[in-house]
């Protein structure tokens, strides 16, 4: 027993130094990048569930070109030195596919990375997809040709959800308040823009930008809130963000519509509970459970029913189905041949309706849905967080309404 | 504007007083022994947790009063085996030891409770709404933490100047050897100091728990903000703990409503604002955006002109 | 490279003999760095993957900035919370000067980057040291505390410089290339950072055997003495701190080179704490301490999170571990041995090495019992809806059956008992070592 621990010591110690040899010839593997430690593994997790449940699916079918699919995990530790470090690991180990979500900041690194990394080592290209850091620049001026993101970023949700707003005549008084980070900034800056194109009647009667996961007592927020008479609040913030401040709303008796992009994390339906705030919190997304169509109520029944959580991540459903598309296209796992196939395609989306990947900016323009939670009714079964109440569709929003120009100008291999 | 300045002292006085809630328990080890429990927000948070899981069992006021105490009795013991062996080797090592304490202890509960939030529930009994100022509900629950911090500096303070227990461990502050040759076991004075002062942040905890959010963050979120009470309010002084934490709450939910920047105080007397670089950035930046900051600020300047703190009397 | 000084008088000699012990002194001093040098320049022929490149460029940023840590702990008996300042802010300086050089066609080559980040890290650590320095002990930790909390906080305010939350970033490549040589490749970058590595660990070796370094010791064990010698305690401390400030200004400046990447999490409270870990673990009485330090820490940082999930959970173990029972770290271990090696107590130290080999075993096995049972409580209890099995040290463990729990608690329990019985004999084999070793001493 010794002597196979001591050997396993060794081997331990050997893996640090001795690269692996890939694993079986016949797996492609995607290594997924997030945080699987410390503050952000709730979310992290949630993610990995997502991408390990798809790769099997996916190899149930026959995997991809004949190759079976393997999601390889690295923890990020929500450090973007860190990141870099563990996507060097995996291109070491033979990894060619990065998957990435959690933060824009570590999402910036890896497209520098990747990008400098593919003009250094020509012939050993990587790609990266992108499937839920939302912050514009990814697509616009930090752009390159090996990245994809299939989340719509934060300016495309904010040309939605004021596309809903526009219509909503019950909203006169605005309130902001977002996360001072670059993701918040961005969510405020569009909705001052587009909300004064589309609804110039409506007045944004507070902007408020906090530090980011550092406040504990929402209360002076809200006061703020309640002080300026607003009837509709819109903020990007979610995690705990969003739980404390919906809990101060709750607290204070505060009732107005919430618009919001992470209402649906976890904790969020919780919170929206506790606060008894049925009907009156909307969220932006790119698919839902209960809108009926049946193979996504399908896919969501049997996804809960193995990993015990709500699909939080429709878009990487689309990332892996695109993904096997474009390798079956290419009939290859080359990741240049992929990105090429990638590059303009058209997809059918998970909840049904046509997405594609725009060449410009390998930006994935998809159907938006507005839905807020409450109580369902007997046709909507899918509730959040035993909390009883679940996502009702209120509004949609077709691909072709979500288009937004780009300043993206990228080096496309020749 | 008087709403605002109403709502904002409330809710100031509120914050503050959990800050002490949770301060106390620290100044109280760090005057009577030197220590700088590091992991102090740690034994706060584990409160949190054994008040949600005993409470799931039990209910809310028996967990109030079991939770406390299973925490004091966990740090006496970390007291007597952890710390009481690092002792001989310095100051520094006692801080380290705390350090580490305060990451394993951490890590233990994200694997107990895992990494999201706990569903800690204010109880039925106190979810109504105390009394209705300028249109916002006060609940009756944040009343309660009001009082129960009060309570527990009452209580402290009595202890501490009243009885005899309270009067030997002063006497143990400054004279430990002559506290010794009386006949007083310091040894295990200082291990009922421990394991009291982590059963009052315990207290915090359980109270605090389904106020904020119960999570294994709690710790790293609150952690820096007590040391500076701490320090601000002065080494060995409890009442300076009490004005400090109302000092901090106080300016920071005053700070965050505030929506001055140094533009808009300079700018209407003509000043011409820096085009670019880091001044542009200062120039714009609102009192409430650096809300948060205040504090370490505040920390930094009393530790350079005044380092015994606002109401000290032990000089390091 | 150790602590002891052997005071050798120098009496002047006559012109025929002086040249002789002279060279033998030059070549006694400068072969362990030479032997450092050549460590350095093969190492990346032996571990030549590109992540094994990449570790070992991370070892030596952190062996830089760890020894520039010991200069404030180890050396003059400041434990500062915040270190992590100087080495973040000589990283932004760093890769704003490198950003300025490729923008305006600047003759300035990647190489003397370290240069920038060395002069931003002394400019810092005189603006913050002027004021941390005022008091020592547990103020000045927290002083370091709080102006590393108030750095890291204000990164999200000062967002021209900081760059906000996705940091700045550069391109090496883009730099005046000298020699052909781009900095594109990781192993070219791996040998600029040893060079720097090199330089440093022998500039502060240098100015630990100054008078200067020898008051900070001074100062360190007893400041009001230091103060009847007279030396004012307060500069001593302020300039070794800005000395520190300044090492790790450099150390973040081959991080900025390495990573291409700089952002406030350089300077917050994640990387004081990891320089904290690694020089203690070290071991802070010694000069090699943080180097062995930052290697292992390093090494763990890299590979654990492969490992576990609960990564964070074993370097606080390791950390408590080394506080309690040994506090001079793994330095201070090896240290202790130095006596018995001068003494040429050969014998009885291979007998010691042959009882410590005994002790690791049942070491190893109340180890392993232990990571067992953490995995398993940390399976069972978090990620029981993965499956009931775990796959430890390639070992398949089903979670759910009582045969691993059993294993890993008599592994746990009967591992440590079994330790318990081989101290005695150590002990033995110390004492007898002790003995013959001042026995010898007293033949001389």
């Amino acid at each position: 027993m010794i002597s196979r621990f001591t050997t396993a010591f060794c081997a331990l110690a050997a893996f640090v130094v001795v690269a692996l040899p890939a694993a079986a010839e016949d797996s492609v593997k995607i290594a997924y990048v997030d945080p699987l430690s410390g503050g952000g593994a709730s979310i992290g997790e949630v993610g990995l569930k997502t991408f390990q449940y798809l790769a099997d699916s996916v190899n149930a079918n026959g995997g991809v070109v004949g190759h079976k699919l393997e999601i390889v995990a690295y923890d990020n530790k929500l450090n973007a030195q860190e990141t870099l470090l563990q996507v060097q690991k995996a291109i070491d180990s033979g990894v060619r596919f990065i998957t990435q979500g959690n933060g824009s900041a570590f999402a910036a690194a890896i497209e520098d990375f990747v990008t400098k990394y593919n003009e250094r080592n020509p012939g050993k290209e990587v790609l990266f997809f992108n499937y839920a850091a939302v912050d514009p620049v990814l697509t616009n001026d930090k752009c390159s040709y090996w990245h994809f993101r299939w989340d719509a970023n934060s300016d495309i949700k904010m040309a939605a959800l004021t596309n809903y707003m526009k219509t909503r005549s019950n909203v006169k008084k605005v309130y902001l308040i977002n996360q001072d980070y670059s993701f918040g900034q961005s969510v405020r800056k569009g909705a001052r823009e587009m909300l004064g194109a589309k609804r110039p009647d409506v007045e944004i009667v507070g902007d408020e930008v906090h530090p980011l996961l550092k406040v504990t007592d929402f209360s002076p927020y809200i006061a703020k809130i309640k002080a300026s008479g607003a009837d509709s609040v819109i903020t990007g913030n979610w995690g705990q963000d969003f739980a404390l401040l919906l809990k101060a709303a709750a607290d204070a008796g505060l009732q107005v519509d919430w618009y919001t992009y992470y209402a649906g994390g976890t904790g969020g339906p919780t919170a929206i509970k506790q606060a008894n705030l049925a009907d009156r919190v909307y969220q932006i997304s790119e698919g839902l459970p209960n809108e009926p169509y049946a193979p996504a109520q399908e896919f969501e029944k049997a996804f809960r029913a193995k990993t015990g959580v709500s699909l939080f991540y429709p878009r990487a459903v689309n990332e892996i189905g695109m993904f096997v598309k474009a390798a079956k296209e290419a009939n290859s796992v080359d990741p240049v041949k992929v990105a090429a196939k990638l590059d303009g395609m058209k997809f059918t989306v998970d909840n049904g309706g046509e997405g594609f990947m725009r060449t410009d900016d390998h930006q994935f323009f998809q159907p938006m849905y507005i839905a807020n939670l409450g109580p369902l009714d007997k046709n909507q079964p899918f509730e959040e967080e035993g909390t009883g109440w679940g996502w009702k569709v209120t509004g949609k929003i077709d691909a072709q309404d979500t288009l937004l120009p780009t300043s993206c100008k990228m080096n496309r291999p020749s | 504007m008087l709403e605002l300045v109403t709502i904002s002292t409330l809710n100031g006085v509120l914050y503050g007083m959990l800050l002490f809630l949770m301060a106390s328990g620290l100044t109280l080890i760090f005057s009577m022994m030197g220590v700088l429990n590091f992991a102090h927000a740690s034994f706060y948070m584990l409160g949190a947790f054994f008040g949600f899981q005993i409470s799931q069992f039990v209910g809310f006021w028996p967990a109030f009063f079991i939770a406390p105490v299973l925490v004091g009795g966990i740090g006496a013991l970390v007291e007597r085996y952890g710390l009481r062996r690092v002792h001989k080797h310095g100051p520094v090592a006692e801080l380290l030891f705390t350090f580490g304490l305060a990451f394993v202890i951490v890590e233990i509960v994200q694997m107990i409770w895992g990494k999201g939030p706990a569903d800690y529930r204010v109880p039925p009994s106190l979810n109504f709404s105390a009394f209705t100022a300028f249109s916002t509900n006060y609940p009756a629950y944040k009343m309660f933490e009001l009082l129960t911090a009060i309570a527990i500096f009452a209580v402290l303070l009595m202890l501490l100047t009243r009885t005899r227990i309270g009067l030997i461990i002063q006497a143990s502050l400054t004279h430990p050897h002559m506290v010794a040759m009386l006949g007083h076991n310091v040894p295990r004075i200082f291990m009922l100091v421990f394991g009291v002062g982590t059963g009052l942040a315990a207290v915090a905890g359980v109270i605090a728990g389904p106020a904020l959010v119960t999570q294994s963050n709690m710790a790293g979120s609150l952690g820096p903000i007590l040391f500076v009470v701490v320090v601000v309010g002065g080494l060995g002084s409890l009442f300076g703990a009490f004005l400090a934490s109302l000092l901090i709450g106080l300016v920071q939910t005053f700070a965050v409503s505030v929506n001055l920047s140094i533009a808009d105080v300079l700018q209407p007397l003509g000043v011409a604002a820096p085009s670019g670089g880091a001044l542009f950035d200062i120039w714009n930046v609102t009192v409430a955006q650096i809300a948060p900051i205040i504090p370490y600020l505040l920390l930094v300047l009393i530790l350079i002109f005044r380092p015994t703190g606002l109401m000290g009397t032990r000089e390091q | 490279m150790s602590d002891v000084t052997t005071d050798t008088v120098q009496l002047p000699a006559a012109a025929s003999g002086a040249s002789a012990p002279r060279y033998a002194d030059a070549v006694r001093y400068a072969a362990p760095w030479i032997a450092v040098a050549v460590a350095f320049a093969v190492l990346p022929m032996i571990f030549s993957s590109g992540s094994a490149l990449t570790t070992l460029s991370l070892m030596g940023i952190m062996i830089v900035f760890a020894l520039s840590y010991n200069m404030l702990l180890g050396e003059t008996g400041l434990l500062s919370f915040g270190h992590a300042v100087y080495y973040g802010l000589g990283g932004f300086l760093a890769i704003h000067a490198m950003n300025t050089v490729i923008h305006d066609h600047l003759p300035l080559p990647l190489f003397l980057i370290p240069l920038v980040g060395a002069f931003s890290g002394l400019l810092f650590g005189i603006i913050f040291g002027s004021v941390s320095t005022r008091r020592a002990g547990v103020a000045f930790a927290m002083i370091s505390l709080g102006l590393g909390e108030l750095v890291a906080s204000s990164s999200l305010i000062l967002r021209g410089f900081f760059g906000g939350e996705e940091g700045v970033s550069t391109n090496r490549t883009k730099l005046l290339h000298v020699f052909g040589l781009n900095f594109g490749p990781q192993i070219q970058v791996y040998y600029l950072i040893a060079f720097w590595c090199l330089v440093c660990m022998i500039a502060m070796f240098a100015i630990r055997r100054t008078p200067f370094g020898r008051m900070c010791n001074a100062v360190r064990e007893n400041a009001e003495r230091a103060q009847f010698v007279g030396y004012n305690p307060q500069v001593v401390r302020f300039m070794a701190f800005a000395l520190a400030g300044l090492f790790a200004g450099v150390a973040g400046a081959l991080a900025a080179i390495n990573f291409e990447l700089v952002n406030s999490s350089m300077v917050g409270a994640e990387p004081s704490g990891l320089v904290l870990l690694a020089a203690f673990v070290g071991g802070i009485g010694n000069f090699i301490g943080p180097v062995i330090g930052a290697i292992i820490v390093t090494w763990l940082e890299v590979t654990l999170s492969d490992m576990t999930d609960i990564w964070q959970l074993y370097f606080g173990l390791l950390f408590i571990g080394v506080v309690m029972f040994a506090p001079s770290g793994i330095a201070g271990l090896l240290m202790m041995h130095v006596p018995l090696w001068r003494a040429r107590a050969y014998r009885p130290l291979s007998r010691l090495v042959l009882t410590y080999l005994i002790a690791l075993v049942p070491a190893l096995a109340t180890l392993a019992g232990l990571i067992a049972v953490i995995e398993m409580i940390y399976h069972r209890s978090v990620k029981a809806s993965d499956g009931a099995t775990i796959s430890l040290f390639h070992v398949t463990l089903d979670t759910t059956s009582v045969v691993p729990w059993i294993a890993a608690i008599v592994l746990l329990i009967g591992g440590f008992l079994l330790f318990r019985r081989t101290w005695p004999v150590v002990g033995a084999a110390w004492h007898d070592a002790i003995m013959y070793a001042q026995g010898a001493g007293k033949k001389k």
